[in-house]
């Protein structure tokens, strides 16, 4: 009864169907079924990645492309103007080059704690821990919250007169700077991004724990073998997948940071959390005089640099298969 | 051409506010305080009046106006009618409305003083009005300064003197700093003119730092790091966000805040009874006592549909009656020569608020004409800009003072390449 529209849609589609597959044949059908994917993929990303690339080869103050002027690769060469690319100052831009190291260590620190304490959490919340559902949904609650609230929750939290500094206040000690001090907050930053978003990233490892068969720890067990060897030898082999997609997605999200982080620090102080999607945002939006040539340069490099560890890491996971298929 | 259609095309189908069908009239607006709630009330009984004509007013963020609405323009869309502050920069985008008021010359001598701040150079149009004049300048809070002892400065007191007696008040408080400044180039235009700054150059093009911004750079940077300006607002930060001081002020945190005019509904609201605080006018430099002018104006979009409807609307929001209900009800300063020449009853029970709004008007006078000159003077936004991102950065420690000044004036030239390429 329930399934009758959906025998009788099958009805109506399948001579038009039929007929297409004669003129296409099988491949031409798949074609046919994945076109509508590559429509929207092509619209969204593809189309407006080609614009970025267009408008990062003009200059001027217009905003439509027709209406720029082409001055190639001026504004690559704007960027890459440096004495020395390890010290920003040196550099023509260079708060660009200030957001690009920020944003190296910020990945490097953020990725490896995210992947550490997520891998923790999923290891805790696979045991058999009493409200065990509870547990899960508080560890994945911040991942439903907006990031723009995550960055205000924090604010008051860490600012001067925030509940942080009163309770360490009322305990006795002198309250903190988390926001004005560079360290601190460059911490903070990181710390928040990893509250906000672990709980996601828990819960692939979490399936990956889960779907590791049992027989494997009862064998282990009844060999006596340690926790940390059963660990190494069984549990991180087999995640492995897992923790490679998380890699994949937190570094991908690391470099492009922005919200939380923007709301929280405002990239300060100074411009020591000043991260490189802030850059190409105030330079293309923000500013009241935008630069939409130098910002669209700037977010083809970042792409570029994205494309490049994605497929590093790619790279590193079919090396892997391949060891394990031999 | 093509490509200039079709893009034109794809920006009209994505962006969320369109042109008002015909015998609408849309208008976007901003709120800093009740304004929004007093301009619907008055749009209400215009369009009882003109059953014909279905104005909409949005209410959006401040943000929108200065980040969505400029792309809207650019892409030849955008409602009728919009209140901006970033009157001059984009001057060529405002509806001349000379042949669609009633009266031009009502306009020209009531509010004429101020078109140059919204038209582009030569020009001759009638583009809008200054819903308000604003004026940067001072708030004290009056009841810290007395539990302390220390008397409030005079009239003429320089910055110095300002931050000396802020000081006793924050030591004697215990407060966490003395004063603050809003995170703002604009906000610190003014004390840099009274310190001998101009920004413009004889051709109109920026001129370069000097001594003047230099003098106040260097006292800002010197009062940040000796703890009397609040760190948190200016360090806090990168580029040119936006950051205010006021809640520092309203919590009785600081015993100076240096904003605005625009400050004093917000700070009656919320401040109360709790203290007591007067406005203060702008402290003095060696060249001047002078705030900086500006305000929001309320202009025709030249894309609309409706001129003559657009026409019609603000006739009436410009007429004397209407400024003069609007000004009083909203706290603002009135831009319409006819509302100052006549008696202005503020609505407000504060008695702090018409001593404050008295200590603004009299700070107008005092304006250098440097200052006077920035609003109708279509680089400012890139030195203000260039101003709060490399002075912050020097407050943190990231820069010099002298590798600062050079990075000003290199952030500005390279704007004013790229916009005039």
């Amino acid at each position: 009864m329930i399934l009758a529209p959906v025998g009788w849609l099958a009805r109506v589609l399948d001579p038009p169907l039929r007929a297409l597959q004669r003129v296409g044949g099988r491949n031409g059908m798949a074609i046919f079924f994945v076109a509508p994917n590559m429509l929207i993929f092509g619209i969204f990303v593809l189309i407006p990645l080609v614009i970025n690339f267009a408008y990062s080869m003009t200059g001027g103050g217009a905003l439509f492309l027709g209406d720029r002027i082409f001055v190639g690769g001026e504004q690559y060469g704007r960027l890459f103007d440096c004495g020395n690319y390890l010290e920003p100052n040196s550099c023509r831009e260079d708060l660009f080059w200030t957001a690009v190291w920020n944003t190296v260590f910020f990945v490097v620190l953020q990725v490896a704690l995210m992947v550490g304490v997520a891998l923790i959490t999923a290891l805790i919340l696979n045991r058999d821990l009493k409200a065990r559902s509870f547990w899960r949904a508080v560890f994945f609650f911040p991942v439903l919250l907006s990031p723009v609230v995550v960055g205000l929750i924090w604010r008051w939290i860490l600012q001067r007169q925030g509940l942080l500094n009163y309770m360490i206040y009322e305990l006795g000690f002198d309250p903190i700077n988390w926001l004005v001090e560079r360290n601190w907050a460059f911490a903070a930053a990181i710390s928040v991004s990893v509250w906000a978003h672990m709980g996601f990233y828990a819960l692939i490892l979490l399936a990956g724990l889960q779907a590791i068969p049992k027989d494997l720890y009862e064998a282990a067990e009844m060999d006596g073998t340690r926790p940390a060897r059963v660990f190494w030898r069984i549990t991180l082999p087999l995640l492995a997948p897992n923790l490679l997609v998380v890699l994949v997605l937190t570094l991908i999200r690391a470099v492009q940071i922005f919200d939380e982080v923007y709301v929280l620090t405002g990239g300060g102080p100074g411009t020591s959390t000043l991260f490189i999607t802030q850059y190409i945002y105030e330079v293309g939006f923000a500013s009241l005089l935008r630069n939409p040539g130098l910002a669209s340069a700037a977010s083809i490099l970042m792409g570029a640099v994205l494309v490049v560890l994605t497929l590093f890491q790619l790279g590193i996971a079919r090396r892997g298969e391949r060891r394990s298929a031999k | 051409m093509k490509t200039k259609t079709v893009l034109a095309a794809l920006a009209a189908g994505l962006l969320s506010t369109s042109a008002a069908l015909a015998g609408d009239v849309r208008v976007m607006w901003y709120s800093d305080g009740v304004e929004g709630e007093v301009i619907q009330d008055l749009l209400n009984r215009f369009m009882e009046q003109n059953p014909d004509i279905n104005v909409i007013l949005d209410n959006v963020a401040y943000q929108v106006i200065q980040e969505q609405l400029p792309i809207e323009l650019e892409a030849g869309r955008g409602p009728d009618i919009a209140r901006v502050t970033n009157i001059k920069a984009l001057a060529h985008h405002w509806l001349d409305l000379t042949p669609h008021i009633a009266d031009p010359e009502y306009w020209r001598t009531n509010l004429g003083e101020q078109f140059d701040w919204m038209r582009p150079d030569g020009s001759d149009a009638i583009p809008g009005f200054m819903t308000q004049l604003t004026l940067t300048g001072g708030f004290a809070n009056k009841t810290l300064f007395e539990q302390a002892g220390v008397e409030i400065p005079g009239a003429d007191a320089t910055w110095d003197e300002w931050v000396e007696a802020a000081g006793k008040v924050q030591d004697s408080q215990q407060l966490n700093a003395a004063f603050a400044i809003d995170r703002s180039g604009h906000r610190i235009s003014g004390p840099n003119v009274s310190h001998g700054a101009n920004y413009i150059a004889a051709d109109r093009t920026p001129a370069p730092v000097d001594d003047g911004v230099k003098a106040f750079a260097a006292k800002l940077v010197e009062w940040t790091e000796s703890g009397r300006m609040n760190k948190e607002t200016w360090v806090s930060a990168a580029g040119t966000t936006y950051r205010a001081g006021a809640e520092d002020f309203i919590n009785a945190q600081i015993a100076y805040y240096y904003s605005g005019s625009w400050q004093i509904a917000n700070l009656s609201t919320k401040i109360g009874d709790s203290f007591d605080w007067v406005a203060t006018g702008s402290p003095c430099g060696p060249a001047a006592c002078s705030g900086l002018p500006g305000g929001a104006a309320l202009v025709g979009i030249k894309y609309t549909q409706n001129p003559d409807d657009v026409g019609k609307v603000m006739d009436y929001l410009a007429s004397e009656d209407v400024v003069r209900e609007f000004t009083e009800r909203t706290l603002f300063l009135p831009a319409h020569k006819g509302v100052i020449a006549g008696p202005i009853d503020f609505k407000t029970d504060d008695p702090n608020v018409k001593g404050a709004l008295n200590a603004f008007v009299k700070a107008t006078t005092q304006v250098h004409p440097n200052a006077g000159a920035l609003p109708a003077w279509k680089w400012g936004s890139a030195y203000y800009g260039a101003l709060v991102t490399r002075i912050s950065q020097v407050m943190a420690g990231e820069l010099s003072l002298e590798d600062a000044y050079a990075r000003i004036d290199e952030d500005i030239a390279a704007q004013v390449a790229e916009a005039s390429k």
